[in-house]
């Protein structure tokens, strides 16, 4: 595990101490979960397009963790070919992303899997292998990261420091999360959104066009990740199958969460993110994984329907 | 305003329906009847798109709307209450009753909410209650009001009455009788066999895919060799 595991590069003086002297210093301890926090923040991006897509099209999208890759691709071309910064590529590049998502499922998955739910969790894993592959042949399988003239600015608490960025992506997700609540609960298209997910032939039924909806659904769970990859990219470096580590942690979310559950996805999320950090701090950062794991399999155990907003 | 003519459809590798005639006139009320699994909700969801037909053809007011996708058949007016009501468990009844008027402007919205809240004063009074939450009649009211919020030219009820007491039954086709005197044409499916009869003008029965028998109400009525053969009565 710890070869894929998604790490943060940690920020200016944030984790590792000297573990055996100041291990349960107060102070380390609140860092931990502030920094824990902030990853979870960036996981709750990802597990909330994961998660969308599934209470809606009933799928799992195997296309996810390419998704994110090529759209941290994206904002390394953008920075490194065109010396435009992540966050002012956000915007169109999740513009693009929720296009290419939207087109994707409306004139290729769609299609391909003629009406049947299941069809489309095969045709999404075969796109993942074309993206993959594709990702390959043009960046070889070399590991890249961009320089920003921020990437070491940090925020002083007194007690530790918060990478800039890192708070910045924090920010950025919960509010991203609060868009998308707001897009669900009060817009049109988010209520055809809803109805579908419920109850797809009584959608259809008054008159909502469920293959458009599907399409807007996909189109927000690539946008989402589109997001997700300008907040990683100035902390994080990308190879051709980055995405993979981190749509794993986000599927553990999407469960631990409820599948289907927004709420459950968020809290989820920053819930991951702390016992990620506060394993990482305990037992070896190498070793921060181990925790999502085992809680993982503990909630599959004790309570299948998840953590939070559990449905049935 | 509904012509269907040699119409077959059905699901995977056989044809359920072996050729349907069918006509709605505006303002009647049509019944179309027959016992379990002949073909009654089949039809209705070649109707409404949710299938796509064979063969045969379907125009509804002039154009025809066979093959065409749910949306652009409610959009044009003809509008399906599926069996077993399909509304959005989750989601409040007012909700539920906005999503009907999808395809109609927000302006036509207010108009319509009060038009149904008028019709079901019960809707009005649990418009903040999640659907699932309602009893089995309140539902089945939710979806035709669901169903009358999206400005049906033709509405088309598959089994309102299935699984509610007698007391709610009468009130279901006394409230039927409602819709359809505001000038609305009414397809109803049902098995209540008496009571549809007595509602509608023409009645068509169906048996195994096929229309057997098509004509007035009160024929089909007075036809106690047919109610037999056909109606289990
Ligand atoms: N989704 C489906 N897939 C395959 N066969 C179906 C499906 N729905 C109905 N049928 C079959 O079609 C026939 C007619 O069903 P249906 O139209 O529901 O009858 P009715 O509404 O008159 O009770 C039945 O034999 C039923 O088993
Ligand atoms: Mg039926």
């Amino acid at each position: 595990m710890p070869s894929t595991a998604p790490r943060m590069r940690p920020g200016p003086k944030a984790a590792s101490p000297s573990k055996k002297t100041v291990m349960f210093a107060p102070d380390i301890i609140l860092a931990a979960v502030l920094n824990g926090l902030m990853t979870g923040s960036v996981y709750a991006l990802i597990a909330l397009g994961l998660t969308l897509v599934y209470g809606v099209l009933h799928i799992i999208n195997f296309a996810h963790g390419a998704t994110l890759t090529a759209a941290m691709f994206a904002v390394y071309v953008a920075q490194t070919m065109l010396a435009i910064d992540p966050y002012v590529a956000l915007v169109p590049i999740t513009l693009l992303f929720f296009v290419l998502g939207y087109g994707v499922q409306r004139f290729v998955i769609g299609p391909a899997s003629h009406g049947e739910d299941r069809n489309i969790l095969l045709v999404t894993l075969g796109l993942s292998i074309v993206i993959e592959n594709a990702m390959l042949s043009i960046f070889r399988s070399d590991t890249r990261s961009i320089d920003v003239p921020y990437a070491f600015e940090s925020i002083d608490l007194g007690f530790t420091f918060l990478a800039l960025p890192r708070v910045a992506a924090f920010g950025v997700a919960l509010l991203v999360a609060l868009l998308l609540g707001l897009l669900l609960t009060t817009t049109d298209t988010g209520r055809a959104i809803r109805a579908v997910a419920k109850e797809k032939t009584g959608a259809a039924l008054a008159g909502i066009d469920v293959a458009h909806i599907y399409a807007v659904t996909f189109g927000l769970g690539a946008a989402c990740v589109a997001i997700a990859a300008c907040l990683l990219m100035p902390t994080f470096y990308v190879t051709p199958r980055a995405g993979n580590a981190f749509v794993l942690v986000a599927f553990t979310i999407v469960v631990l969460g409820g599948m289907g559950s927004i709420p459950g996805a968020l809290l989820g999320a920053l819930f991951i993110g702390v016992v990620e950090s506060l394993c990482g701090l305990f037992f070896g950062e190498s070793l921060g994984q181990i925790g999502i794991f085992l809680i993982f399999i503990l909630v599959l155990l004790v309570k299948p329907t998840g953590l939070f907003g559990a449905r049935a | 305003m509904l012509e269907v003519r040699g119409l077959i459809a059905g699901y995977g590798g056989t044809d359920v329906l072996r050729g349907i005639d069918l006509d709605v006139a505006p303002g009647e009320i049509v019944a179309v009847l027959g016992a379990n699994g002949v073909g009654k909700t089949t039809l209705n969801r070649a109707l409404s798109g949710l299938i796509a037909p064979r063969a045969g053809t379907i125009r509804f007011l002039g154009e025809a709307i066979g093959g065409r996708k749910p949306a652009a058949i409610v959009s044009a007016g003809l509008i399906h209450v599926p069996e077993g009501r399909r509304i959005f468990p989750n989601m409040s009844v007012r909700d539920n009753l906005v999503l009907g008027s999808y395809r109609r402007g927000k302006p036509a919205r207010q108009n319509n909410l009060e038009r149904i809240f008028a019709l079901f004063p019960r809707l009005r009074e649990r418009s903040a209650q999640a659907a699932g939450t309602l009893s089995g009649g309140e539902q089945q009211m939710l979806a035709i009001g669901r169903g009358l919020m999206g400005e049906p030219r033709l509405i088309i009820l598959d089994e309102p009455s299935l699984g509610l007491s007698p007391l709610l039954v009468e009130e279901m086709f006394t409230l039927i009788a409602r819709i359809a005197a505001d000038g609305l044409a009414v397809m109803l499916v049902e098995q209540n066999v008496v009571q549809s009869l007595e509602l509608a003008s023409r009645a068509y029965v169906l048996e195994n895919g096929r229309i057997v028998a098509a004509g007035p109400a009160a024929e089909i009525a007075a036809d106690p060799a047919l109610k037999h053969a056909y109606l289990g009565l």
